[in-house]
């Protein structure tokens, strides 16, 4: 699947959350079965060990890339820094587009855009979460249904110009070259991938504050602008 | 005497190799900024000026230094976690690839009839749009004992460059077991954070070298910037090593004696081995010789940067006085994009779009023990006003003090090249 195709799933789930998603506890049941698409990489249950990608033990609940001895990549493991804390909802956003929510992440999944099986799935993996108290049965249900964006919206050609003079915003700490030492390189993303990270932050999906702030005082037609902008820069 | 274009190339051109470039592209009839001081708010604008007009506005930046030090990162340097070396920027790129004029001299004065800014060297230069970001100046006699001659002995080292060589070389040089003195400055000043995360820095460099080394700070204020997280730090880091004295206990009340190397605090004088004082602070002179000052700062029109009392001159970073943000160098750049663009629009009717500022400190308290406090702010027709804003929290794990740490290193790559190119 193309980067770009793979984002417009992120969009649809972003955009119209609300609408099934993770609001309903799944079917463990089935959902035991659906992990037949994760456990080539992923282990869960009592021995379980971690492989080519960690064990999903008590993952409710836990911070994002916080299993000792596995090597994640940089992407997880700032976002786990940054405190991204693995719940419903953030496993839902993860499972449906992995790079959407840790841009750069080494797990190679496509994505789920069935909402109702990734339900399933965290049912499932609830049953291997020690702790209850990570999810009470109410919580699931708190996710905040998001305003859900028009298409014309989703469809706004990005102000390049506009992009640019907000874009100097954004350069203090972004460089324009593209070096990420420290801060990530946003330059020559896809558009569509770059409007889903940011309104990530801005629904505050994304842990980091700085972003949060920065992306929350955006309106979707600022967003699109920049990442018209970005797109081409060299 | 009259000032025109030609005689003003003449004399600049006798010290400054940089200008016979960009004289080729002087076309007549350009409209012309000045920009005075070339530090984080003077040097940004001068860049996106010429970079955003291409070519349509003719873009002159004086500045006296050859290399801009920053005093953001000189904690650092004193920490040791940076090499002095890093924090220096020239100008060239400024002028080989964004075609400014860039004008080694101080500004003596400002002829707002004329429009034109005089040079120390003589000569002047006029201006259509004149952009002043001349940093700070001293209060004399704002703490008793010390004046201007005195730094060299008690350096405020808030200047960038030698004075933070000087101070650190200070701190070397202390006795075992000897005491390190800081008299902190009043508000409002530059960098807020500044003064602690200094403290920090010594600090550290003091476990390193001198472990039973003492610090004390004298403070006018009853709270400072990040006053949680840095004392969490100090206690964690650093416990028994640093007094901080606040006004409720006399620390506004302070007198020294370069001559003795005493600092009195509240009546009771103390010999130290280093003493670093910070006056209070005040707009860069010109802005006062300009006559464009309000008590200490210059105040401005906040969707623009536009002196309140000229409209022809904007008034960038630590020198103005324009509402809820800090004096920092993340604000200077901040406000000075805002002003270019203010300033394109103006001269060449390029677009205009709403005022966004944002600024976010990051002070180091020890090695990979980074905190932050940042917020956005729009533009009122009183002031800049906060929007939204945010602060490190005290507890934080270690990770996330190293990436936040790690991240400041990439605002200073990033804010260096966006002001220097
Ligand atoms: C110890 C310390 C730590 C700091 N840390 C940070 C930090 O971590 N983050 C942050 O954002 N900020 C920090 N700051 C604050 C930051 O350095 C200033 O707020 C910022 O530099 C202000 O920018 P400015 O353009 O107003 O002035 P400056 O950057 O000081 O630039 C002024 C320039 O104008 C020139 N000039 C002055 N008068 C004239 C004249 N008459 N003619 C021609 N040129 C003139 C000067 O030579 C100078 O180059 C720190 C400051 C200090 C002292
Ligand atoms: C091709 C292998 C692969 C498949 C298939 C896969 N994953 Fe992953 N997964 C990984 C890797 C590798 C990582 C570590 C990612 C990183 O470091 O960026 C990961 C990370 C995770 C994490 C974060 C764990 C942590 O400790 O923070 C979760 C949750 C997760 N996967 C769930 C799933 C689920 C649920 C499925 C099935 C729907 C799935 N994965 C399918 C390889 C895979
Ligand atoms: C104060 C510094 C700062 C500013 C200003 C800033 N960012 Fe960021 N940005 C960061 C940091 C730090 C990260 C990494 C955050 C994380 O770990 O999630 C980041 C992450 C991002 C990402 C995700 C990158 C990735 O690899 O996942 C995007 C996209 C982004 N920023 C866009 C922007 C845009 C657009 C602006 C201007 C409107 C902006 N940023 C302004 C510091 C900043």
């Amino acid at each position: 699947m193309t980067r770009t195709a793979r984002s417009s799933l992120a969009l649809a789930v972003i955009f119209a959350a609300g609408a099934l998603c993770a609001d309903e506890i799944g079917d463990a049941e089935n959902g035991a079965v659906l992990f037949g698409y994760c456990s080539g990489c992923h282990e869960v249950g009592a021995d379980a060990e971690s492989g080519i990608g960690p064990h999903l033990n008590g993952i409710f609940g836990r911070a994002a890339g916080s299993i000792d001895g596995f090597y994640y990549s940089d992407g997880l493991n700032r976002m786990g820094a940054d405190g991204l804390i693995w719940d419903l909802r953030t496993l839902d956003a993860y499972i449906e587009n992995p790079r959407a929510l840790v841009s750069g992440t080494r797990m190679s999944f496509d994505g789920w855009d069935n909402a109702q099986e990734r339900a399933d799935v965290l049912a499932y993996l609830r049953l291997y979460s020690d702790n209850p108290a990570d999810l009470p049965e109410a919580e699931p249900t708190a996710r905040p249904s998001e305003v859900e964006l028009p298409p014309e919206v989703l469809a706004i050609q990005g102000d390049v110009a506009y992009g640019e003079y907000l874009a100097s915003d954004c350069k203090t700490c972004h460089q324009q070259d593209g070096s990420d030492a420290g801060i990530p390189s946003i330059t020559r993303w896809p558009v569509d991938d770059f409007v889903v990270a940011m309104h990530a932050y801005k629904r505050k999906l994304r842990p980091h504050p700085v972003m949060q702030m920065q992306a929350g005082r955006l309106s979707d037609e600022e967003i699109a602008a920049l990442a018209a902008y970005f797109k081409d820069l060299d | 005497m009259t000032f025109n274009r030609r005689t003003f190339i003449g004399t600049a051109a006798v010290g400054t190799a940089a200008l016979s470039a960009p004289l080729l592209a002087t076309a007549q009839g350009k409209p012309r900024v000045v920009v005075v001081g070339g530090g984080a708010g003077g040097a940004t604008a001068a860049r996106y000026i010429a970079k955003d007009s291409e070519g349509a506005i003719d873009v002159t930046l004086i500045e006296p230094s050859r290399a801009y030090y920053t005093c953001f990162f000189s904690n650092l340097y004193i920490g040791g976690f940076e090499e002095m070396s890093s924090l220096g920027h020239t100008y060239g790129k400024l002028a080989s690839e964004y075609g400014i004029n860039v004008v080694h001299d101080w500004a003596v004065d400002v002829d707002r009839d004329a429009k034109t800014v005089a040079l120390a060297g003589g000569g002047s230069v006029p201006y259509d749009r004149l952009i002043l970001s001349p940093g700070i100046d001293f209060v004399d006699g704002s703490v008793a004992g010390w004046d201007q001659s005195s730094q060299d002995v008690m350096p405020h080292a808030y200047k960038g460059g030698t004075q933070a060589e000087l101070l650190k070389a200070q701190v070397m040089a202390m006795p075992e077991g000897g005491t390190f003195a800081m008299v902190a400055p009043p508000n409002p000043y530059r960098c807020p954070p500044g003064p602690y995360e200094r403290i920090s820095m010594v600090a550290h460099l003091l476990k390193e070298v001198n472990p039973t080394a003492k610090i004390i700070v004298a403070d006018p204020k009853e709270k400072f910037s990040k006053m949680a997280l840095f004392q969490e730090g100090w206690n964690d880091h650093y416990a028994g090593m640093i007094d901080w004295i606040g006004s409720d206990f006399g620390g506004g009340n302070v007198e020294v004696r370069p001559d003795t190397m005493e600092v009195v605090i509240d009546g009771e004088a103390t010999k130290v081995d280093a003493a670093n004082v910070i006056p209070a602070m005040k707009a860069g002179l010109i802005v006062e010789r300009a006559g464009l000052t309000e008590g200490n700062w210059a105040p401005v029109v906040p969707a623009t940067m536009q002196s309140r009392m000229d409209e022809n001159i904007h008034i960038l970073g630590d020198a103005s006085s324009q509402g809820d943000m800090p004096k920092s160098g993340y604000s200077a750049n901040s406000q000075a994009k805002v002003a270019a663009m203010a300033v394109r629009g103006a001269l060449t009717d390029s677009r205009v779009f709403p005022a966004k500022f944002s600024n976010t400190c990051w002070s180091l308290i020890d090695t990979n023990d980074g905190v932050k406090v940042g917020a956005t702010y729009e533009a009122t027709d009183e002031k800049i006003a906060k929007v939204d804003g945010f602060i490190s929290e005290t507890g934080e794990s270690d990770e996330l003090r190293k990436a936040t740490y790690e991240e400041s290193l990439g605002w200073y790559a990033g804010i260096t090249s966006d002001m220097f190119g």
